[in-house]
């Protein structure tokens, strides 16, 4: 039987290398949405939560968890769960230093009220705090956009969730 | 009396309803909007109400057992088959109309998934932990516009009267409760919508308070929503939702 061959570690493992379809700097992993492997009989059951319900990406999530273990010959399924509920606390310190890089600007802390949390956002590009809000929704539901009014660039801000 | 899974059943449907059916009028703004930050911000939230749709459709597909998708639920229905809040199938208007629809529906639901996250039901009690997250921002995004609007100019002004003026009348079956209600609440599985109502007149006060805007008197509420009594509305815009999958049934990409 091949999935003895594997064991949940390891194909946890695998699965830390798919990123982020929105955000392909981070992994499915640091980002908290690869929640856990269950092994079967036949293989394994890999358990994800979405960040938002209406989150898009699960869709290819889901396809990209499948095709690369079926490159491995590992029989999977996907399972979405709701609960616990995702938050941005599930976000590791190393990825949001990653977004910061990419010019995201992370979430600040979670469980937040969401004008306190919207309230000082740093320039993920400068690191200037003189920033503002130009919608609270961006490209994505996840992200809000903001303005840097030190080096006047634009960028996004990962919402607290 | 219908067993629990049957009402549990109807409570899931009526939830995903009225966030499909919103999801729709908010996706009609797409390439629409009266700026592009407020196009992607209006079609976000239709995201995320088509998201709660599916995972409430889902769960009543499942509690249903008869094998159907979320999908034969959103599309295979006729108008009197859909419970949604009539306040749910009102037309677009302008943008004050809609940012009012937002505001008195946000609220509402903000109240209805804070209680919801107390449900006996695991199901419904963890959905509602999810969606309230993200009613938080739809509820704040139209707060912060009806202010715009209402402490605007002397026309944003008046439209955002109007809007919520005309929308009143369909606020008052929110706070329903029916059979499917009452027996879903004795069992600590569902809302007890009627006790929102104050909660949610206070919060609306004081939003409309900080617009400069009035809080409506007039006291005749239409219902239906929860019989599948709708307003001219909805057939026709389910006429557009449904065409594909009643043209091609089983359409793929
Ligand atoms: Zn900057």
């Amino acid at each position: 039987m091949v999935s003895t061959a594997y064991t949940r570690e390891d194909i946890l493992q695998l699965l830390s290398r798919i990123a982020d379809p929105e955000i392909p700097v981070v992994t499915i992993r640091e980002i908290g949405m690869l929640q856990d492997v269950h092994m079967t009989e036949t293989g394994c059951e890999v358990i994800i939560t979405p960040t938002y319900t209406g989150c898009p990406a699960m869709g290819i999530i889901e396809a990209d968890i499948k095709s690369l273990l079926d490159e491995h010959d590992i029989n999977a399924t996907v399972k979405m769960v709701y609960h616990p509920a995702w938050t941005t606390d599930n976000i590791s310190e190393a990825a949001k230093e990653k977004m910061k890089k990419y010019g995201i600007a992370p979430p600040v802390h979670s469980g937040c009220d969401v004008a306190n949390a919207e309230a000082q956002i740093a320039c993920p590009q400068c690191g200037g705090k003189d920033t503002e809000q130009i919608s609270r929704f961006g490209s994505t539901a996840c992200k809000a956009l903001y303005k840097c009014n030190e080096c006047k660039e634009p960028f996004e801000y990962f919402k607290c969730h | 009396m219908a067993n629990i899974n049957e009402l549990k059943y109807t409570y899931s449907l009526r939830i995903a309803d009225n966030a499909w059916i919103l999801s729709h009028r908010l996706s009609e703004w797409c390439s629409n909007g009266p700026l592009l930050e407020e196009d992607l911000a209006l079609t976000n939230i239709a995201l995320d109400l088509i998201g709660r749709a599916q995972t409430f459709y889902n769960y009543a597909a499942q509690l249903e057992g008869k094998g159907k998708t979320a999908d034969d639920l959103a599309y295979r229905r006729n108008e009197r088959q859909y419970y949604n809040n009539l306040l749910a199938e009102m037309p677009n208007g302008n943008f004050a109309d809609t940012i009012a629809r937002q505001l008195l529906m946000s609220v509402y639901e903000y109240y209805f998934f804070m209680s919801l996250q107390n449900s006996k039901d695991e199901t419904f009690a963890a959905l509602a932990v999810k969606t309230l997250k993200e009613v938080k921002y739809h509820m704040a995004h139209a707060a912060d516009w009806t202010v715009r609007l209402g402490d605007g100019t002397e026309e944003s002004h008046e439209k955002a009267q109007q809007a919520i003026d005309n929308l009143w009348m369909y606020t008052g079956e929110l706070f329903e409760a029916d059979e499917t209600d009452t027996a879903l609440i004795a069992q600590g599985l569902g809302v007890d919508n009627p006790s929102l109502h104050s909660l949610w007149e206070t919060h609306i006060k004081n939003v409309l308070e900080e617009a400069t805007l009035r809080l409506p008197t007039a006291d005749y509420m239409q219902t239906g929503g929860r019989k599948g009594v709708h307003t001219e509305h909805l057939g026709h815009m389910l006429g557009e939702m449904q065409y594909l999958q009643r043209a091609y049934p089983d359409a793929k990409w």
